[in-house]
């Protein structure tokens, strides 16, 4: 018999038996994350269960990030309950509008044990894994009881052993890499498994968050970095532990990544997708949102303005990411380029708040899915990569391989600028063209279909 | 007799319920009509309780919002039938109460709009062309939606129902 994965490893621990994948386990949880876009369903399920007190009101975080500075009326009367909630329970560990996503400040804040199970009412809840703790995305009713008994049943999951190698050249980040393994692996690829990330424990924090987060796209219960300074001894999976695949990105021959809309899985190298114009690029997230990100879309950005066809919204992911970003200059040079600065939370990412996408529009995030629709408007289109292709195409209005600007002289920087610039042409929306494109693009990819519907009707 | 409604691969929960129709946005009354609205127009106003919906691979699959399967038990869909779940989906499901059960023939042998009947004590999908084989549920999975949903069972019985 095979020694533990991470997954059997820290379930077998928390449940107190062996656990090896396919069993079925109640497992005792850590801590529990609510989110505010759920709380009427979490409260009407702990009434439901006929439970008036959470568990254990220090093992709760609450936060108000998914739409949030509240954009409508509704959105802000379900706040208000939100925090009359919070109050009545007796929770002090409440993050309210303005202090960032969620996932963000359970990581930087510490509310993440390694080893430990956490559930959270996000499905980018994979993100604690960052720093070695099992974390998983669940819907309203399983968070309400997991408040109420501070508990939850799990099926192991089996593991996917993901492998990097070398080191990254200058201006490709683990953004490119982890969008290389989801499109290696695919949106179900990892559908119920957790992804194991060996390589990458020396990684900084905000790497390992945005490849812990990414698993989700894959479909993955868990994704768990190996080997991370925070995790203690005992929590390395066995030498000889069983996957059921393992993918190896060599990150020293790797260009920069993004993902065509509207499907995260549809990933082509920047080069093959140069060009392609764009209205409004989108700089926040739990999974690129952090200081370093800003500081990268600023150095590139070396003191230019975006090209005026452009909206460039930045959106700390945390208020000390924020302050951090202001402390060092990063978003005076960002405000400076003409950068939108919003209140660190969710933004636009999920298309509720601050900034959200018209008809036609194309834009590029760094945030984690681009689905149609995700952003506003289902006739919007959303393309995905690093910070720094971010940078560019808010420069130049169109996508294009960072790694040129990078290495230019200023003269050579501008030379680039302007010729891309007069590339993109025509001053309004860039959706007709980079439409084309993206068919183009798509034709020359695996067959991997839009999420469809038989006998959808085109509605418009 | 219960009609159904065919979808495709990878559906995900935006084509369900879009965000921007959440309960969080539009009000708990009225999330649900809602329901497909981009992906498939008039489906909140013609789907019948009882009705089944059929799908590919991967049904279900993005956020964790559980208002996706909740507008669909407000509508009283009577089951769903795929040949395989994303993971939160499927635990939303069943702690609904919403039947979620894998098949491989289903989405093969049903058009959309077939009269279909759901026997899950028989392990299959009835339709005008043949049955098709259900994969059988985990005991635990079965307890939870024979009482309607973890909720109830969790008022009944105080605990989860044993992994075995």
């Amino acid at each position: 018999m095979t020694g533990p994965t991470l997954a059997e490893l820290i379930l077998s621990r928390v449940s107190g038996r062996e656990a090896r994948a396919g069993d079925l386990v109640i497992a005792p949880v850590s801590r529990v994350m609510v989110h505010d876009s759920v709380i009427d369903a979490v409260m009407a399920g702990l009434t439901a269960l006929g439970k008036e007190k959470v568990w254990d009101t220090s093992k709760v975080c609450v936060f108000v990030d998914h739409a949030a500075p509240a954009p409508t009326p509704v959105v802000a009367d379900s706040h208000r309950v939100l925090r009359e909630w919070v109050r009545a329970q007796g929770i002090a560990t409440f993050y309210d509008a303005g202090e960032g996503v969620c996932h963000q400040i359970m990581v930087e804040e510490g509310y993440c044990e390694p080893g430990t199970v956490i559930v959270g009412s996000d499905s980018h809840s994979n993100s604690y894994g960052a720093v070695g703790s099992f974390g998983a995305g669940m819907g309203a009713t399983d968070i309400a009881v997991a408040l109420a008994l501070g508990r939850t049943w799990l099926r192991v999951p089996e593991s996917i052993k993901v492998t990097f190698t070398g080191a990254p050249r200058r201006g490709v980040t683990m953004k490119d890499a982890i969008m290389r393994v989801v499109r290696e692996i695919g949106t179900d690829g990892a559908r119920y498994a957790c992804v194991e990330f060996h390589g990458a424990g020396d990684l900084p924090q905000g790497d390992r968050i945005t490849l812990a987060g990414m698993t989700t796209e894959m479909g993955a219960k868990a994704g768990i970095v190996v080997g991370t300074a925070e995790a203690p001894e005992w929590l390395r999976p066995a030498a000889d532990a069983s996957y059921v695949r393992e993918v190896t990105v060599d990150l020293s021959t790797l260009e920069p990544q993004i993902a065509i809309p509207p499907r995260v899985d549809q990933v082509a190298d920047v080069s093959e997708a140069v060009g392609i114009p764009v209205d409004i690029v989108f700089l926040g997230s739990c999974t690129n949102g952090r200081v370093v990100d800003m500081r990268q879309v600023a150095d590139l950005l070396r003191g230019r303005r975006v090209d005026p066809r452009v909206r460039l919204e930045v959106v700390p992911s945390s208020r000390r990411q924020f302050e951090d970003a202001m402390a060092d200059g990063t978003l005076g040079r960002l405000s400076a380029a003409g950068a939108v600065i919003g209140s660190s939370g969710c933004g636009p990412c999920l298309g509720r708040t601050g900034g959200v996408l018209a008809a036609e529009e194309v834009c590029f995030s760094t945030a984690n899915r681009n689905y149609k629709g995700r952003m506003g408007s289902p006739a919007a289109s959303i393309y995905l990569g690093s910070p720094y292709v971010a940078a560019v195409v808010a420069l130049t209005g169109v996508i294009d391989d960072p790694r040129p600007y990078l290495e230019a002289s200023d003269d050579e920087f501008d030379a680039l600028v302007a010729r891309r610039r007069a590339e993109r042409g025509d001053r309004g929306a860039a959706s007709a063209r980079s439409g084309d494109r993206a068919r183009e693009l798509l034709a020359t990819m695996p067959v991997r279909f839009e999420p469809q519907v038989v006998g959808m009707e085109v509605e418009d | 007799m219960p009609r159904a409604w065919v979808f495709g691969d990878d559906l995900d929960t935006d084509q369900i319920v879009p965000g921007r129709y959440a309960p969080f946005m539009v009000g708990q009354d009225k999330f649900h009509t809602y329901a497909f609205c981009d992906a498939r127009p008039g489906f909140a106003k013609t789907v019948q309780p009882g009705d089944i919906l059929v799908g590919g691979e991967n049904f279900g699959c993005g956020s964790s919002r559980e208002y996706a399967p909740a507008a669909l038990k407000k509508l009283g869909v009577g089951g769903i039938v795929a040949k395989n779940f994303a993971r939160i989906f499927f635990r939303n499901c069943v702690n609904l109460g919403i039947p979620v059960i894998e098949s491989t023939d289903a989405i093969r042998l049903v058009g959309d709009g077939d009269e279909v009947s759901l026997d899950m004590a028989a392990g299959v999908l009835r339709t005008p062309h043949g049955e098709a084989r259900l994969r059988p549920l985990a005991p635990f999975a079965q307890e939870i939606l024979a009482a309607g949903g973890v909720v109830a069972y969790l008022r009944e019985h105080g605990d989860f129902p044993s992994t075995g």
